[in-house]
């Protein structure tokens, strides 16, 4: 009678169902570690909603549109850091998408096949590097050659633009948007790629069969096919930008401003939580830090629940789609 | 068009060869057995080591697989046998929905809930912190593992007459469990570099401690403390630190996909 209960999902019949002690023991012991997750996303929640109750009564949806973060005077407001977290992320996007994709679809359509598992392999290396390291790297290899080289070189080109005027210090908006396209670019790659390798080849060859070229097909054929699973994958990389944290908080200068230029420092909501929470002395201080953890969480639930959507549209039911997500 | 992109994938690899090479050169000089042995030296001074560092990080990760284990393996393994229930689908949402999660609000929300209660840092509270964040990678691998494994190996072992329990726990789990440590060792390797969980929960030491309820050094800390500290000695053990702590992060996902990729190869 338990033969009827194979993994797949089915209708029982109650009364030709045996369940020995064991089996209840063991199911038992398997609801209630699943159930452990829900609890632990709503305690998460709740946690945080606590944290901030403080801030959330005093300052309120002002906290989002004020620029002052003053601890002495209890005063915080969190827009210089919104504003740094996404200009930071939009900036590393414009960096990283146009490279991830490429890399992407070369190594899907046209790089050579004994190419192909190793470059995917080097991806998963690049994505495994923890973010200190990247932040260690970033501070003192980085950033040198930033601030002796190329930045000087973008403002003698483009200074005539505001995001490029000012001096020079080094740690900077910039500086964090590069190691974030960094950063990043592996999580792009890695899910564009499965996107694509979940594009049916028929589309291809149907290209091809009208005659394209191998470059018309891939641009004609797979990329608007996998259109909407691409942009999901850009949208999972824009949430990953959103939380970075180490690198950032080493690479952006940390401080509460927001400035025009792309030279100046600036900080990020992560950032800020990073470098002051350990330091903070009045409740109301904490309670502030834990209101950005908050906004920060919600911030990224919604996009990184808008990419899976987008890639779950394209690659729906097929074998490498579910992998990508 | 072909070489642009085929540059761009050379653009891609250059910042990993690039890190990678750094860090030997200027690590690699100062691995020593003082190193891995001593505790960090008064601020300044030349010589210490961060052998605190090693048994932090080996006691924080080791008590968040304690964790985050049966909590991950056994809802991965029943979001795979009871697929169709609303817990399951509901598991899988949150998994999702944590796994996108900053590592800095798992930090604050394990600090609101242990640290702010008992007034100090704690090795557990960090614990607790990378657990969080493991639990989701670790359902979702076990999920996927053991939905590879063959219904006819299930139905086997019923038809020979086990209880679903021990079919599941003797001849399924067994099937995916080189899968299963795989997906663990990849968490493992992911947690263990992670900084800003730990940076107010286990704060970190300077010392040599085994007491989990006071704050506790981790490798990943005494990089950042160091990396951003004003002076060259911890400069200099930092970069030798980051190299101990990418080595080892590589070395187990290295070993986890490749122990993977023999099993179950992916066109």
């Amino acid at each position: 009678m338990t033969g009827r209960d194979s993994g797949a999902p089915q209708r029982h019949a109650p009364a030709l169902e045996s369940k020995s002690y064991g089996d209840r023991i063991f199911k038992g012991m398997l609801t209630a570690a699943a159930v452990g997750l829900p609890l632990l996303l709503g305690f998460l929640v709740f946690e945080l909603f606590l944290g901030s109750r403080e801030a959330i009564s005093r300052f309120g949806f002002g906290f989002i549109t004020s620029s002052t973060w003053d601890p002495v005077a209890e005063q915080f407001g969190a827009w210089p850091l919104i504003f740094g977290t996404l200009v930071s992320a939009a900036l590393a996007l414009m960096i990283a998408v146009p490279l991830s994709l490429g890399v992407a679809i070369y190594l899907t359509e046209f790089a050579p096949l004994r190419l192909r598992q190793p470059a995917a392999f080097i991806i998963e290396l690049l994505a495994a590097i923890p973010s200190v390291v990247y932040g260690l790297w970033g501070i003192f290899v980085l950033i040198p050659i930033l601030k002796n080289s190329v930045f000087p070189l973008l403002q003698n080109v483009l200074g005539f633009l505001p995001f490029f005027q000012g001096p020079i210090y080094g740690p900077s908006m910039l500086s964090a948007a590069i190691i974030l396209a960094i950063m990043v670019m592996p999580y792009i790659m890695a899910v564009s790629r499965e996107v694509l390798l979940a594009v049916p080849t028929s589309q291809r060859e149907a290209a091809l069969g009208l005659g394209a070229t191998r470059w018309e097909a891939v641009v004609t054929a797979v990329v608007p096919y996998a259109r909407s699973g691409l942009i999901g994958a850009v949208i999972l990389g824009l949430g990953r930008a959103l939380g970075e944290t180490m690198a950032v908080t080493m690479l952006i200068g940390n401080r509460h401003e927001i400035s025009a230029s792309l030279f100046a420092p600036g900080y990020t909501m992560a950032a800020a939580i990073a470098n002051e929470f350990s330091e903070a002395v009045t409740d109301i201080h904490l309670s502030s830090l834990a209101y950005v953890a908050l906004l920060l969480f919600l911030i990224t639930v919604i996009i990184n629940a808008g990419a899976r959507l987008l890639i779950w549209r394209v690659s729906r039911g097929t074998i490498a789609g579910s992998r990508a997500l | 068009m072909v070489v642009v992109l085929a540059s761009a994938v050379v653009v891609a690899v250059v910042p990993l060869v690039f890190i990678l090479g750094t860090l030997i050169i200027k690590g690699a000089g100062s691995l020593n057995a003082m190193f891995f042995v001593a505790a960090a030296a008064p601020a300044g001074q030349t010589g210490g080591g961060v052998g605190h560092a090693i048994v932090g990080t080996l006691v924080i990760v080791g008590m968040a697989c304690l964790i985050g284990l049966p909590f991950g393996i056994g809802a991965g393994i029943y979001a795979a046998e009871y697929p169709g229930t609303r817990l399951a689908v509901g598991c899988r949402f949150v998994a999702d929905v944590m796994s996108g999660t900053p590592s800095i609000v798992v930090g604050v929300v394990a600090w609101a809930w242990i640290v702010a209660r008992q007034g100090h840092f704690s090795a557990y509270a960090g614990s607790v912190a990378l657990a969080m964040l493991m639990i989701p990678m670790v359902m979702r691998t076990t999920e996927e593992m053991i939905k590879l494994v063959p219904h006819s190996l299930r139905e086997a072992a019923l038809a020979l007459g086990y209880p679903r329990w021990r079919a599941t726990l003797t001849v399924v789990l067994r099937t995916a469990l080189p899968g299963i440590v795989t997906g663990t060792l990849l968490a493992v390797a992911r947690i263990a570099g992670e900084t800003a969980p730990l940076l107010f929960t286990a704060l970190g030491n300077q010392y040599f401690s085994l007491d989990v309820s006071r704050p506790m050094a981790a490798l990943p800390l005494v990089v950042f403390t160091y990396a951003t500290g004003p002076y060259q000695e911890w400069h200099r053990l930092a970069w030798a630190t980051a190299l101990v702590l990418i080595i080892v992060v590589l070395v187990l996902s290295l070993a986890a996909r490749l122990a993977t990729r023999q099993r179950y190869p992916r066109s």
